[in-house]
């Protein structure tokens, strides 16, 4: 069995003094799609700003291929920070910057690619998401969607192995947010990445997960841990089922 | 202890505290800042030139008019206020003296420096703090950039460079109003008076205010950008980081022009 890509032991995280999460372990196993799912502000951002080394726990340990990150100094952070790729809510798209310029500061920072080199790769990438007419668009000029499907093919410029999406289909509509979820789809078997998702949005969950885990903001830790469909059949506390069915109860609801 | 002095007492501890800490902090950016600094002399091609020559633009042509007026106006009341306490003593000539050192030595380049903290400064500040709140800044860090070199190294760059370019054609503007007073107000030909101003300016009075303007550049861009990563992210915050990075800018400018003054004079100069 390969070693996990990612590896989270005993964590306890907050801000200032507030401990947001405590206790939170699992792993994630390489070319899964893994999500982390639970009611809004519950910490599911928190987590995930954790695991890529923004902030340092409290306590606990996080291994990016078997590497601390809560150990590593500055410099090791940086270069453990380029082995993934982040895609963030609003895209988080450089204002200044088109969106092929976007794509390509990675590459003119990290790689020794020439231009003609880089050009092709940033017309590539931006295939991948079905967003090579808008190239030479600036951020600001397209749309919520758009830009996340940028910020996706920005965070896969480095051909990265692992990619985190911070609620990728927030804030857009079902048509899109199911292109969306299409897209990464598409993309885990393409690439083979390994794929950790930060979001709430159910119809995600069902469509894309391989395995989830579910925080809860009373308790302040995970309450559950396994496939979606097996959670939903067998959930190990009532709250679990309550929130895997809310939103088929609601959509039953809106078609009746 | 009464109930309100122990309230003013809490206060002033809060107030001290906040002052050591922003103390802290500007020491501690200006020695990130240092060292990004360092690796942009050791490596020039790193420098991201295009950014550098926008903020140029930004903060130097774009600011042309503004300098040019208010600098012209300030020398146009200077030489009035001098004019008429030396018609008094009948000398009038001095008034080009008084203008040509008030504005060289000091006022062109606390004028200057100003209008770049209202401009610039506060600019820088809501700039990086709505990219904070857009998650630009957390992008940065996760695609392994440096933050401080893409986003502080090329806003100082332009500030130096740009804002003693300024603060001459500010000093220009300046002496040209006080000539316009002595000229049309007091009667003095144009010649002499050309004459006196170019007679009584030194090199070194020029010096001095390029000087001090490049100090002001460096502390306005540095406030501003330190206020900015200061920022909360939400829209207050940033509003916030704003105003605090033009009242910080004021503040720290007027103490670093006190303590330049007392420098250059115990120079002798």
């Amino acid at each position: 069995m390969e070693n996990p890509v990612v590896e989270v032991k005993n964590l306890e995280i907050g801000y200032d003094k507030t401990v947001v999460l405590k206790d939170i372990s699992f792993s994630v196993e390489p070319g899964e799609i893994f999500v982390i799912l639970g009611g809004s502000g519950c910490g599911k951002s928190t987590l995930l700003k954790h695991i890529i080394g923004l902030y340092n726990p409290f306590k606990g340990e996080i291994l990016i291929y078997g590497e601390s990150i809560v150990k590593a100094d500055e410099n090791e952070k940086r270069r453990m920070m380029k082995s993934f790729g982040v895609t963030y809510q609003g895209g988080a798209l450089f204002g200044s910057l088109t969106v092929g310029e976007n794509i390509s500061l990675v590459l003119e920072e990290h790689t020794n690619h020439s231009k003609d080199e880089i050009d092709k790769i940033v017309d590539e990438k931006l295939s991948l998401v079905d967003m090579d007419k808008f190239r030479n668009y600036m951020p600001s000029e397209i749309s919520g969607g758009m830009r996340k499907r940028a910020g996706i093919a920005r965070a896969m410029a480095l051909d990265p192995k692992l990619l985190f999406f911070d609620e990728p289909s927030a804030g857009l509509d079902p048509i899109t947010s199911a292109e969306l979820d299409r897209l990464i789809l598409d993309l885990s078997k393409k690439s083979g990445a390994t794929m950790v998702i930060v979001t709430h949005e159910l119809d995600s969950i069902f469509t894309v997960a391989d395995r989830v885990i579910m925080l809860d903001s009373n308790s302040k830790t995970m309450v559950a841990e396994g496939k979606p469909q097996t959670l939903l059949e067998n959930p190990p506390i009532p709250r679990v089922k309550e929130f895997l069915t809310r939103s088929g109860l609601k959509r039953k609801h809106y078609c009746d | 202890m009464t109930g309100r002095r122990k309230r003013a007492l809490i206060h002033l501890a809060d107030a001290t505290l906040k002052f050591g800490k922003d103390c802290t902090d500007l020491l501690s950016f200006t020695g990130e800042l240092a060292d990004c600094l360092y690796h942009a002399v050791k490596n020039p091609k790193k420098i991201r030139w295009r950014e550098t020559l926008y903020y140029m633009d930004m903060c130097g042509s774009d600011a042309l008019p503004i300098v040019g007026a208010i600098c012209f106006l300030m020398g146009l009341i200077l030489g009035f206020q001098t004019a008429v306490q030396m018609a008094k003593y009948g000398g009038d000539i001095y008034t080009a003296d008084l203008v040509a050192y008030s504005i060289t030595k000091e006022l062109g380049a606390l004028m200057v420096a100003m209008i770049a903290t209202g401009r610039a400064g506060s600019a820088f500040a809501a700039e990086i703090g709505t990219m904070k709140v857009s998650e630009e800044i957390d992008a940065m860090a996760t695609m392994g950039f440096v933050p401080f070199r893409f986003l502080v190294v090329p806003k100082i760059i332009a500030m130096v460079t740009v804002i003693p370019i300024l603060t001459v054609f500010g000093d220009i503007a300046g002496i040209f109003g006080g000539f316009i007073v002595g000229t049309l107000k007091l009667g003095i030909p144009a010649i002499t008076y050309f004459n006196r101003t170019i007679e009584v300016l030194t090199a070194m009075a020029f010096v001095q205010g390029i000087v001090k303007s490049a100090v002001f550049a460096l502390i306005i861009g540095c406030v501003g950008c330190m206020r900015g990563f200061q920022s909360s992210c939400d829209a207050q915050g940033v509003g916030r980081s704003a105003t605090s990075a033009v009242v910080t800018s004021i503040f720290m400018v007027v103490i670093a022009d006190a303590v330049l003054t007392f420098l250059f004079t115990s120079l002798g100069y």
